[in-house]
């Protein structure tokens, strides 16, 4: 057993978990985009940073890959950890402005404005998809090709390809190839209906 | 060729190679690296060998045709020793002149020799060329005395004794040690303490006992080229280094990681790795010493994210060069999950001299923190392009004003960029400042692995922060959100300011946002990939500001906030500027003031160059 602190409370968790897995086990939350059980992390999106000191120094980490170790304090909700989320999730609204998902995250923490250019891609690269259907459907009919600004989830040579046996395990965990927010919204618009009724501001962490 | 079985062996082996080349009395160098093949060297390098085979100097004169010799500026180079009379801007006629008036007669010919342009001095000796003699050629000076691919030269010039000594006088623990002593730091970028990696490298278990040593030639850096002209010029240095560092970490096998477009770095290193295996300085039972160890090369697609280490480690795997999480580092889990140590090329090439020289007296070199040399590559808008190796702790004025020869053109210094994307830009108030890791860092940029961009006042710095960014959107891998999405907002918010449509709320949110990017970001990349635009926001804010509340580049830069016009005063309707102007935007009649249309003009500025009464301004 590891000994740590999460947002003021000593716990204990297993030498194998992660930040996120002991968090979650004591109930607290850390939102995440590009992890889900059963699927190796990926760390990409990095809605789930959280603040890690140690040794004196503070930085913040992707939670979901970040193993538990003997002594470090976490802040899930520190300041910073709020400021760089936020603005994690306004980046991420410019480039799929109509995601339910997206827009449920903006209201939930506090995001009221996009302040960039809004540009619909229809994806958020977490990657979810490619590995659903590698480690779990053991297909691997899809991958990332190209890089930087120009990266995008594909199948090889951009040809249907035969490996894939149109499962849709692909559509089952895309956080945003859904129905779009039904809000009366021109894209890029924020919905930020039900922002009164979560205040997470309201909850500080205990630092 | 027979290996080689002991130290007292390579001794002896060494012992005839010195006197095999006493037979000759003059040698004449040529330098071979990237900026002198421009200029075609090796045209050169075939006609000396000619004329010296036709008057029979062949036996007398040894010809050498090595890697780079760093004044780039001044190719095609050669060097004539042991003088040391130093030629610049050759051609293949120059040749038999040099042969009958130098080699023969020993007569300096004063055309070719180094003029220096401000103070009109000629200079005849390499030694004595200011562009050399404030540097401290440490690693970058054995090129010119080897040809790179011949192991004889490298072993004739001291070569392979240190690997010798630390395998026969050394206990691994002793090498890091010393490693440790000489306060050695990676030259790849972050300034790492070697010998804390190596350390971890040695203790961490590997499942199978297989551990690797990595050397990073990835070089990605727009404009650098330390990496590829040591791999070029002087590739058993890097070898031996690899080796020794092999050994005290306990690693069997090394990879050298080289990017593709560095064809001729990776033929010099399969001919060093073949000749070191066949003399058994590589391979099973070095030196009879009963340690094993071989290195692969491993050719990449010149991605600039495969420097990073855990791309690199991805793509030699043969996966897709993306980085990953390093919360276990890649000392204990790394290549095919076995402990690995990765350094760049520069840092391995000091590590033999290191253990020739004794921690002591290698740590005379350089400041309190940062020891030794640096090699740069000084480009830009600089009288002096080239290669350069300084002691750490030298100021960025001596570098460029001294070595570099300053600002040509009698243009004003406005900034210099290191670091390479990543780094930083520094303005001239700051150009006291030593250069060393921890200074540099101070300023807002940083050590890099060696590019050093010199900019005049017509660079609009509101410009080369976007044109960085522009630069590295292509070359993140895009898998993380800070990185990808983070740098092309910021690129769009670039172009706003440039193009006339920013916002001062812009500036907040760029602030903002690289603050952001620096902390989440999954690697080093995007954690850095927005430095460009932090220095240069707190060096040069007044420029943005410029751009967007008066709509002005002060450079004459940014084209959609400049304006050409024809002061009628000065105009004397000579109607050169209407004859030249591409787009017909000019209008007038001859000997009456002409105007140009704002609607029209492309704003190429060429009216302005031809206008012979300067009446054509910029705004
Ligand atoms: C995006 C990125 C690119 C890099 N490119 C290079 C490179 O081209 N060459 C290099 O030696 N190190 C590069 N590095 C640094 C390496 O990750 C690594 O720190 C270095 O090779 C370690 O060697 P050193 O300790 O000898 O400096 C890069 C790092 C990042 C984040
Ligand atoms: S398609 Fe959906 S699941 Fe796949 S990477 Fe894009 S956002 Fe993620
Ligand atoms: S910081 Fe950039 S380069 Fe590094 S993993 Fe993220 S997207 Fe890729
Ligand atoms: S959930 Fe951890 S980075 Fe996406």
């Amino acid at each position: 057993m590891v000994r740590l602190v999460i947002d003021g409370q000593s716990v204990e968790a297993e030498e194998s978990w992660t930040i996120l897995e002991a968090a979650r086990y004591y109930g607290i939350e850390i939102p995440t985009l590009c992890y889900m059980e059963g699927l190796s992390p990926y760390s990409a999106c990095r809605l789930c940073i959280v603040e890690i000191i140690r040794g004196g120094r503070s930085r913040l980490s992707a939670s979901c890959s970040y193993p538990v170790q003997e002594g470090i304090e976490v802040r899930t909700n520190s300041e910073r950890v709020r400021r760089a989320r936020k603005v994690i999730i306004e980046l991420l609204l410019a480039s799929c402005p109509n995601s339910r998902t997206l827009q449920c995250l903006a209201s939930k923490y506090g995001v009221t404005r996009i302040r960039f250019r809004a540009e619909d891609r229809g994806c958020i690269l977490c990657g979810l998809c490619v590995r659903m259907c590698k480690e779990q459907m053991q297909a691997g009919a899809i991958g990332f090709a190209d890089r930087g600004t120009g990266r995008e989830v594909a199948m090889p040579f951009h040809t249907r390809s035969e490996v894939c046996r149109e499962c849709g395990a692909c559509l089952y965990v895309c956080p945003v190839c859904e129905l779009p927010c039904p809000g009366p919204l021109q894209p890029g618009q924020l919905c930020n209906s039900c922002l009164d009724t979560v205040q997470l501001e309201a909850f500080p962490s205990r630092e | 060729m027979a290996r080689i079985e002991s130290p007292a062996a390579l001794e002896e082996y060494r012992q005839k190679l010195i006197e095999a080349q006493r037979k000759y009395t003059t040698t004449i160098t040529i330098c071979g690296g990237t900026g002198c093949r421009a200029h075609n060297c090796t045209a050169i390098h075939e006609e000396t060998r000619r004329v010296l085979e036709k008057t029979g100097l062949s036996e007398t004169v040894e010809l050498r045709f090595t890697g780079c010799h760093g004044f780039c500026e001044m190719g095609p180079l050669m060097i004539i020793k042991p003088q040391g009379i130093f030629y610049t801007h050759l051609k293949p006629e120059d040749v038999e002149d040099i042969v009958e008036k130098t080699v023969v007669e020993g007569k300096i010919i004063p055309e070719l020799t180094y003029k220096d342009p401000v103070a009109g001095i000629s200079y005849h000796y390499e030694q004595e060329v200011p562009f050399y003699n404030k540097q401290v050629r440490l690693l970058l000076g054995m090129n010119e005395n080897i040809d790179p691919c011949s192991i004889d030269d490298y072993i004739a010039q001291g070569g392979y004794s240190a690997l010798a000594k630390a395998l026969f006088t050394m206990e691994p623990e002793e090498i890091i040690s010393e490693v440790e002593k000489a306060k050695l730091r990676g030259r790849g970028g972050a300034g790492f303490p070697t010998a804390e990696k190596w350390k971890a490298a040695r203790r961490a278990i590997s499942r199978d006992g297989i551990k690797y040593v990595l050397c990073n030639a990835d070089e990605g850096d727009p404009g650098a080229y330390m990496d590829r002209s040591l791999l070029e010029g002087n590739p058993h240095a890097v070898l031996e280094g690899m080796t020794i560092g092999a050994y005290a970490i306990g690693a069997c096998e090394g990879y050298v990681y080289v990017r593709h477009e560095y064809p001729l770095a990776v033929i010099n290193l399969y001919t060093a790795l073949d000749q070191a295996r066949e003399l058994g300085l590589l391979g099973k039972n070095i030196l009879g010493s009963g340690f094993d160890f071989d290195v692969h090369v491993s050719i990449g697609g010149g991605a600039f994210v495969c420097g990073e280490s855990t791309a690199l480690m991805a793509s030699i795997e043969g996966r897709i060069g993306e980085p990953r999480v390093k919360h276990i580092h890649t000392a204990v889990r790394g290549l095919y999950d076995r402990p690995t140590n990765l350094n760049n090329v520069e840092t391995w090439a000091n590590v033999p001299i290191i253990i020739n020289r004794g921690a002591e007296e290698y740590a005379k070199l350089g400041t309190e923190r940062s020891k030794g040399t640096k090699i740069f590559s000084l480009v830009g808008k600089i009288r002096n392009t080239g290669l350069v190796e300084v002691p750490m702790g030298i100021t960025l004025r001596e570098i460029i004003y001294d070595i570099g020869g300053g600002i040509p053109d009698g243009r004003k210094f406005k900034a210099v960029q290191t670091g390479g994307p990543s780094g930083g830009c520094i303005p001239e108030e700051l150009l006291d400042t030593p250069v060393d890791f921890d200074s540099l860092y101070d300023v807002g940029s940083m050590m890099g692995s060696g590019g050093m961009i010199v900019m005049d006042e017509n660079t609009c710095m509101v410009d080369i922060a976007r044109y960085f960014v522009d630069f590295l959107c292509g070359e993140s891998c895009g898998k993380c959100v800070p990185c990808r999405e983070g740098l092309k907002q910021m690129l769009y918010i670039l172009e706003d300011i440039t193009e006339g449509r920013g916002t001062m709320e812009q500036l907040d949110i760029l602030q903002e946002l690289a603050e952001v990017m620096r902390d989440t970001s999954l690697c080093g990349l995007g954690q850095t990939a927005a430095n460009p635009v932090l220095s240069t926001l707190r060096y040069f804010g007044d420029e943005y500001r410029e751009h967007i509340q008066e709509g002005r580049c002060r450079a004459g830069v940014c084209k959609p906030l400049i304006t050409f016009s024809i002061e009628p005063e000065k105009c004397t309707g000579c109607m050169r500027c209407r004859k030249s102007c591409p787009v017909g935007a000019i209008s007038g009649k001859k000997k009456e003031a002409h105007v140009i249309d704002p609607e029209k003009c492309e704003k190429c500025g060429i009216c302005l160059e031809v206008c012979e009464y300067q009446a054509v301004v910029r705004k």
